[in-house]
């Protein structure tokens, strides 16, 4: 039974990914749009090295928070616009299969990515190269975080006209802590001090997030299937 | 009544309506004199504070607000979970009425809070753990309310709020701790349930009027905005033309 479920996650991790790899656009624009507001910064800060160096992590973090807000929008959209969404939730499989699916894949295209731009962007910024370990370091404990916490908003807002703002309303709070977590650690490493304490909290979140955050999206899915 | 009864009786809004409206003018009468009371003893009575003077005594306001606006918060994440497992049309009612009256005492909260601020810490802003945490309490109401305003059909709109008042109150610890790992400004809290006041009675006992007073209050607008809330849901039954117009069923 266990295997059973195990593979049916996988064939929706297969079929997510290739409806993706099919229109790379939609996970290229919000990349492009982080990169953009990172280069933003640093240009509406005047390109101070010291500045910059200053406000670095925290300018990344809070860049990869909006970044992965504005790719929530399209999380469930089409497949909620097409009428799929109302068929996985009627499948015989449990619901959160296809949503822990989901999320698996918008993280490999969100966080991922981002974490592998990050040494580009802190390049931008004149981030030290410790600072900037750490930080991918804790970009990857801490996005899968973003994605399941925000699959939640991106669920409960997916039919409804006044999607992007709202959703920001909602999500942005609960991101709180992954961002504090994130920074500070950043911060840390850029003192040379230990940041052990930083990442175990990031896993920490990251975990309680995936035992909670997809039941909590089911629900969510739920309630927006049943009002249109 | 054994608990079991009352249970069963709170499925029934046309049964809450009928009985709480006592209990509201009760609660509110209480408020409004245990509010007036504790202000004025406050204010005029108590001793000022030998280190912050006269500017100590927006404890009377800010500590009370502080307080409520948390436990509002986590009423409404406790009803929304009686809402989503129960369905039970009370509790939604109660997410919804909540939201606006902690909107409103968090932000007293904060002004407060900022006007005491500027003359003990010298500035009107800190980002202070239990600042930032009390902003982020903010949004979380923010986020609540614009979500209820988004969704047109009201039972979605109830659960959608249920399910995200629920998320929020598992996260608000994990918010606190995380903002708690910046070293704090702020002084410790005045009143915890373990240990006896660091303060003397007769600056602390005009404080407990307040709170009491503003728990009071939460009680009496809770239960008259339910019971407006009521009446809209149930406008089309008889059991409210009988009340309100004294028409026979």
């Amino acid at each position: 039974m266990r295997s059973a479920i195990a593979g049916q996650v996988i064939s929706q991790v297969v079929r997510e990914w290739r409806t993706i790899a099919r229109a790379p656009i939609d996970v290229a624009n919000p990349l492009m749009f982080f990169f953009l507001g990172i280069s933003l910064f640093a240009i509406g800060t005047g390109g101070e090295r010291e500045g910059l160096a200053e406000i670095g992590p925290a300018v990344i973090w809070v860049l990869v928070l909006l970044a992965n807000l504005l790719s929530l929008d399209t999380l469930f959209k089409r497949d909620h616009a097409d009428g799929t969404l109302e068929q996985l939730l009627l499948l015989a499989q449990p619901v959160f299969v296809p949503v822990l699916g989901k999320v698996i894949v918008h993280w490999c295209f969100t966080g991922v990515m981002m974490t592998l731009l990050t040494p580009l962007s802190a390049l931008v910024m004149n981030l030290t190269l410790d600072q900037t370990w750490i930080l991918m370091l804790t970009l990857i404990l801490g996005t899968p975080s973003l994605s399941l916490i925000g699959a939640i908003g991106a669920a409960l807002t997916v039919g409804l006209r006044s999607g992007g703002v709202l959703l920001a309303l909602v999500v942005l709070p609960l991101y709180l802590p992954v961002l504090i977590f994130g920074v500070s650690a950043a911060y840390l490493a850029g003192d040379g001090l230990a940041v052990t304490a930083q990442l175990y909290w990031l896993g920490a979140i990251a975990v309680l997030a995936l035992t909670l955050a997809p039941f909590a999206v089911t629900q969510a899915l739920a309630i927006s299937v049943e009002q249109t | 009544m054994t608990i079991k009864e009352l249970w069963h009786r709170l499925g029934s809004p046309r049964w809450f309506y009928q009985m709480m409206g006592p209990w509201g003018t009760g609660l509110g009468v209480a408020a409004a004199l245990l509010l007036i009371t504790g202000t004025l003893w406050g204010l005029i009575i108590a001793p000022p504070d030998y280190q912050q003077g006269n500017s100590f005594r927006i404890i009377y306001v800010h500590v009370p607000t502080a307080l409520v606006c948390q436990s509002a918060y986590i009423m409404m994440g406790v009803a929304g979970f009686l809402f989503l497992v129960w369905r039970m049309k009370l509790a939604d009612m109660v997410v919804k009425v909540t939201v606006p009256f902690g909107m409103v005492m968090t932000a007293l909260g904060l002004f407060t809070g900022s006007v005491w601020g500027a003359p003990t810490w010298g500035t009107w802003w800190e980002w202070d753990a239990r600042t930032t945490s009390m902003l982020v309490l903010l949004f979380l109401y923010f986020g609540l309310y614009a979500l209820r305003q988004a969704i047109p059909r009201a039972e979605s709109a109830g659960r959608a709020c249920a399910l995200l008042a629920l998320v929020g109150v598992i996260n608000i610890p994990i918010i606190k701790y995380s903002v708690d790992w910046w070293l704090t400004l702020h002084q410790p809290a005045t009143f915890t349930l373990t240990e006896a006041p660091s303060m003397p009675a007769e600056m602390w006992l005009p404080l407990l009027v307040n709170v009491i007073g503003v728990y009071c209050l939460m009680g009496a607008v809770v239960i008259s905005s339910l019971r407006t809330e009521i009446l809209r849901r149930e406008c089309n039954t008889s059991w409210v033309r009988e009340e309100l117009m004294g028409e026979p069923a």
